[in-house]
Order: C-alpha cells, then sequence, then structure tokens
C-alpha cells in the first residue's frame, strides 16, 4: 500500500480506503481466474488416496509425477490403451500444415486485396470476412459428405483441409488490416520501376509482415489445437486430435475413476497453447483485439 | 491511334491479383456459402441416417419445433447468452478500469486474467467440473470450513447446470473483454481527460461523462463477439455438462450434434443448423455492414 503516497494527490483517508477496495477486488478475481490452474496442477500430482482422504485445496504431500506418466503413454481411450501420446502428434500433423497454409493463403489474399484494389475486391473481402462467424454447425454435414467423396474422411488430411479453409477467413483479415495501413505509395513506387505483384510481396511487403504473421500463427495454432468439433465430427479412434482424445478419456467410464490422471491429460493438452501464451503473450492479445477492433 | 493488343503475359500479369486471390475465394464460396445452401437444401428433406435428396418441404422445421429438446436448448441459448454476455461486459469492464489505475505489476495481474482465453473450452469445462464435482470438488472443502449449506455441485442440478455453463464462459472470456476495453481506455484522447480536469472535474466524473461514452464501438464488439460465441458454445457443454441431467443444459449446437451423429435425423439437424444460422446472421450482418461502410475509404 505504498502507492497512495505517489499517485493519489489527495492523501485522505477514503482515497486510502478507495486504494485497499481496488486491490482486494484485483485479488480476489486473480483467485477466481487461477483456481482451476491450482486445482488440475495440484490434483494431477496426488495420489489417488490423497485425493478421495483430503480436500480439493490441499497441496500434495509430495510431488509425484505418476499421473503425468500414465496419462501421456499408458492411459486407455477407447479400447487402445497407449495415453495421448498418438494424439498429440496426430494434433501437431494437423496444425503445423494447417497452420502454414491458412497463413501464407491468408498473406497474399491480403496483400491482392489491399495493394491491387481491382474492381468487387470490397465485395470479395465483406464475403470471406461473414466466413469468421458462420456457425460451423451449418458447414459440419456437407463437409462430412465432401471428405467421404474425397476419400479422406478420418485422416489428418481431412482436417488439414479443413481447418485450412475455415482459417482463412480469419487470417486474411488479419492481414488485410494490417496491410492497410502499409503506404501505397510504396508500392507505387515500386511499380513504376518495373516490380510485378510477386516482386513487391517479396520485396517490400514480407519484410514488413513478421508482426501479423507471429499474430496469425498463434491465432490458428491456438484454434486448431482447441478445436473440438471438427475433430469430434470427422475422426473415429486413432485418428483423433488430441482434444477429443482428452475429453475421451475423462468420460470413460470403466473402471477406477483416476482424477490425478484426467488432470494430467488436462495439463498435458493444454499445454503447448499456454506454452505459446506464455512466450508470446503479446501477438496472443493483438491477435484476440484484431478480430474485433478492425482499423 | 490504336493500343496494341495486349500480349498473353501481359494479360496476366494484369491479372495476376485476381488470380492470387481466386483460389481462396473459390474454397470461401464452396465450402462456406455452398455449404450452407446444401445444408439448406437437406434441412428441407427427409434424411434421416444418410442424406436424402427429396425434398418434403418445411416439415423438418415444424417437428423440430415441436420437439422439447429443441425448445430447451433454445431457453437456454437465451438464458445462458443473455447472463454470459452480461456478466463477461461488467466483470471485463470493471477490471480494465480497476486496472487503468495505474496499478503496479498491471502487466502481470494482466496476464492472470487472460490466460484462460489460450485454454479450448474443453480444458476450461473438464477443469470446472472436477472443481464442482460432489463429494470431492469445493463444496465439501467450503463446507468443512463451516459453511454447511454451500452448495456447488452445479453440474448435476437439473436448475443450475445452465449457470454452471454460464460460469465457466465467463471465467474464460471475461480477460478477453477486458483486454479489449482496457486498450481502448488507453486511446481516449489525453488531452480531453486533461482539459476536464483543469476544469475541475473528478475523476468519477471524468470517466462518467467522457471516458465511457467514447468506448461505445468497443463495447458494440464486445457484445457482437460474446453473442456469436454463445450461439456457437458447443465444447464447453460437453465438457462440464454433458448437456445434462438429461437434457436440461443442452444448447442449440448441442442439439445439431446429436440429430445429425448420434439419432439418425440428418433433416432435422440441418434445420436446426439453419435456425443457428439465421440467428448469428442478424447480429452479424448488420454489424459487419456498418464496420465496412464505415472504413471503406481508408
Amino acid at each position: 500500500m505504498s502507492e497512495q503516497t505517489t499517485f493519489v494527490p489527495a492523501q485522505t483517508r477514503s482515497a486510502v480506503w478507495m486504494r485497499l477496495l481496488l486491490w482486494a477486488v484485483l485479488i480476489v478475481f486473480a483467485i477466481w481466474f487461477l483456481l482451476p490452474a491450482y486445482v488440475v496442477v495440484g490434483t494431477s500430482l496426488k495420489e489417488l488416496e490423497e485425493i478421495r482422504g483430503g480436500s480439493l485445496l490441499s497441496l500434495p504431500h509430495e510431488l509425484n509425477f505418476w499421473a503425468w506418466k500414465h496419462a501421456w503413454s499408458e492411459a486407455c481411450i477407447g479400447v487402445t490403451c497407449n495415453g495421448l501420446e498418438p494424439y498429440f502428434w496426430n494434433s501437431v500433423k494437423m496444425a503445423i500444415p494447417a497452420v502454414t497454409l491458412s497463413t501464407l493463403l491468408g498473406a497474399l489474399t491480403g496483400y491482392a486485396l489491399t495493394k491491387w484494389q481491382f474492381k468487387g475486391a470490397n465485395m470479395v473481402f465483406a464475403l470471406i470476412l461473414f466466413g469468421c462467424f458462420v456457425p460451423f454447425q451449418v458447414v459440419i454435414l456437407p463437409m462430412a459428405q465432401t471428405l467421404g467423396i474425397i476419400g479422406i474422411t478420418n485422416t489428418v488430411y481431412g482436417l488439414i483441409l479443413v481447418h485450412s479453409v475455415y482459417g482463412l477467413a480469419f487470417t486474411t483479415l488479419f492481414f488485410r488490416n494490417y496491410y492497410v495501413t502499409i503506404p501505397d505509395e510504396l508500392v507505387r513506387a515500386a511499380t513504376i520501376d518495373g516490380a510485378g505483384f510477386f516482386t513487391i510481396f517479396r520485396r517490400i511487403i514480407l519484410p514488413l509482415s513478421p508482426p501479423i504473421i507471429v499474430v496469425s500463427v498463434i491465432w490458428q495454432f491456438t484454434q486448431i489445437w482447441n478445436d473440438f468439433l471438427f475433430g469430434a465430427s470427422f475422426t473415429t479412434g486413432g485418428a483423433q486430435p488430441i482434444m477429443v482424445a482428452m475429453n475421451n478419456l475423462v468420460n470413460t467410464t470403466t473402471g477406477v475413476k483416476q482424477y490425478n490422471v484426467d488432470m494430467a491429460a488436462a495439463l498435458i493438452t493444454a499445454a503447448p497453447t499456454i506454452f505459446v501464451y506464455i512466450v508470446a503473450g503479446r501477438y496472443f492479445v493483438r491477435g484476440l483485439t484484431a478480430g474485433s477492433v478492425k482499423g | 491511334m490504336t493500343r496494341p493488343p495486349l500480349k498473353l503475359t501481359d494479360r496476366i500479369a494484369r491479372a495476376l491479383p485476381q488470380i492470387v486471390v481466386a483460389p481462396s475465394f473459390a474454397a470461401i464460396l464452396f465450402f462456406v456459402y455452398g455449404f450452407i445452401i446444401w445444408t439448406g437444401y437437406i434441412s428441407l428433406t427427409k434424411s434421416k441416417m444418410l442424406p436424402n435428396y427429396n425434398l418434403i418441404g418445411f416439415r423438418p422445421y415444424e417437428r423440430l419445433f415441436q420437439m422439447d429438446r429443441w425448445s430447451v436448448a433454445l431457453e437456454n441459448l437465451f438464458v445462458f447468452g443473455f447472463l454470459f454476455i452480461f456478466a463477461a461486459i461488467v466483470i471485463g469492464c470493471l477490471l480494465a478500469i480497476l486496472l487503468d489505475q495505474k496499478i503496479r505489476a498491471e502487466g502481470f495481474i494482466r496476464t492472470i486474467y487472460l490466460y484462460p482465453m489460450a485454454i479450448s473450452f474443453i480444458i476450461t469445462g473438464t477443469a470446472w467440473k472436477w472443481i464442482m464435482n460432489p463429494s470431492l470438488g469445493l463444496e465439501t472443502v467450503v463446507r468443512g470450513w463451516g459453511w454447511e449449506s454451500f452448495s456447488f455441485g452445479w453440474t448435476n442440478s437439473e436448475t443450475m447446470a445452465v449457470y454452471a455453463l454460464v460460469m465457466a464462459a465467463v471465467w474464460q472470456s471475461a480477460g478477453f473483454v477486458m483486454a479489449l476495453f482496457l486498450s481502448a481506455l488507453r486511446s481516449v484522447d489525453q488531452d480531453i481527460i486533461k482539459a476536464a480536469s483543469l476544469d475541475g472535474a473528478s475523476p468519477w466524473r471524468i470517466y462518467i461523462r467522457i471516458i465511457l461514452p467514447s468506448m461505445r464501438p468497443v463495447f458494440m464488439s464486445a457484445v457482437v463477439i460474446l453473442a456469436h460465441l454463445a450461439i456457437k458454445s458447443f465444447d464447453l457443454v460437453v465438457a462440464l455438462t454433458g448437456g445434462g441431467p438429461g437434457y436440461a443444459s443442452t444448447l442449440p449446437a448441442n442439439f445439431m450434434y446429436e440429430m445429425t451423429f448420434r439419432r439418425n435425423e440428418i433433416g432435422v439437424g440441418a434445420a436446426s443448423a439453419m435456425v443457428m444460422l439465421a440467428t448469428v446472421a442478424a447480429i452479424m450482418v448488420p454489424y459487419l455492414y456498418s464496420e465496412l461502410r464505415g472504413k471503406k475509404h481508408v
């Protein structure tokens, strides 16, 4: 409470109380936000007896990583008991190409729509933009049929296609809004010098793009890693992404309920996106707000 | 003076922007708009386990609106959507205003408030389901502290399950709303604030009269985005309540999934998806229209 001496000019009693109240509210909310993380980590480190006999909020007696190992490589999901590991790699194999593809296409589309304004460019953008907001329930059935016709149902390729297409709307929005702020004169000058569409993209636009590429990659990675609807709709068994497998693991009703394994599984599944958030939180937030505060 | 006809390579060079946009645009046209029409068509057929392309008119919609499960889902969406939007905005706005008071360690606190946005609804649901466990969860802990009537086993209660969804969804999204408001607060013109305080306006009055009114656009954005999130909510229900007890906490997205993949009622499932689309469109189209129109001449 030393702040009020520096920040509150009127050193009145009420100002001190306001400051205390303010901190109390902030701390209560911080506890609320941190509670699930604390409980999940704590439970994952406890033994089953400790969970049954002890309190939800107590600290684990010792650091026991058995549940983590079990969730990663031994826990049963459906009829197979290989843990989350194979599904983790399914998600990696799905996310990397889908993120790359949608970001690349989004960058090119955004560039063409802003720096080479052709007739109808705004209409094209509006139609693409609406794709961000379509409830995916409306595309699931035809998508299931289409994947069947192409013959990539229940494969990682099917999910790559799905995520690339529906991510495209967002990546286009990101890049378009970013490129709008790059002065047209740069492009015009280069055109006069005889540079073409791709040369300008490579020489002028791309070197200015790293911040928005990071935003787009993080956004897409988080969305694709965290997706449940598409994974659950288009894959079964061994082809499932980790989010679906994790949910199956937790909801398996056979045998003793191993809460510590469930929580360890949740932690493993959430780890990649949390890692991204911790490493590049600034860009993460920018992506979140870029989708809403346009221009 | 006639212009010489363009060579083919020049024509390609000239059309290059369109050519580059074409694949993306075609993909969106097919996979979004084509599929909407496709689903719309199926919603007018007698499709059961497999899609069937004989039109029977609006009968699937009639059946849909006769189903109790659907009226429950709509009612839940209304309750969930309203409370979720309201609570997320109030809490998000409050936190933004508090954090804007020159708080020490602001970055650290912001990180804590925002991390749920990096997590999937499946994880959020799993974690809160465990906290709401009737015998081993928070309920038992708090009762042990002496508050005997404390009840937090919301997921197992027909009346409370929807509020469990609201609580978890707000937990996940309030930080996002805070980030939106905070960046808007910071972009308010500082000169106006200075002028007002020189005129003797109290900080409180400055907030009510100057800062909050200037946040109207952000407020609109937040409402629209949260509404859109609410209508699409699916995973959270799956992980937290499973739509239960019974179907007491089911939402339209879960209804659609249930009909389509579990109950061989593809026609009704498609009809429910079209109703969801119409709801989203009713909110989004006017919003996008005003956003785009305002920005056209950037």
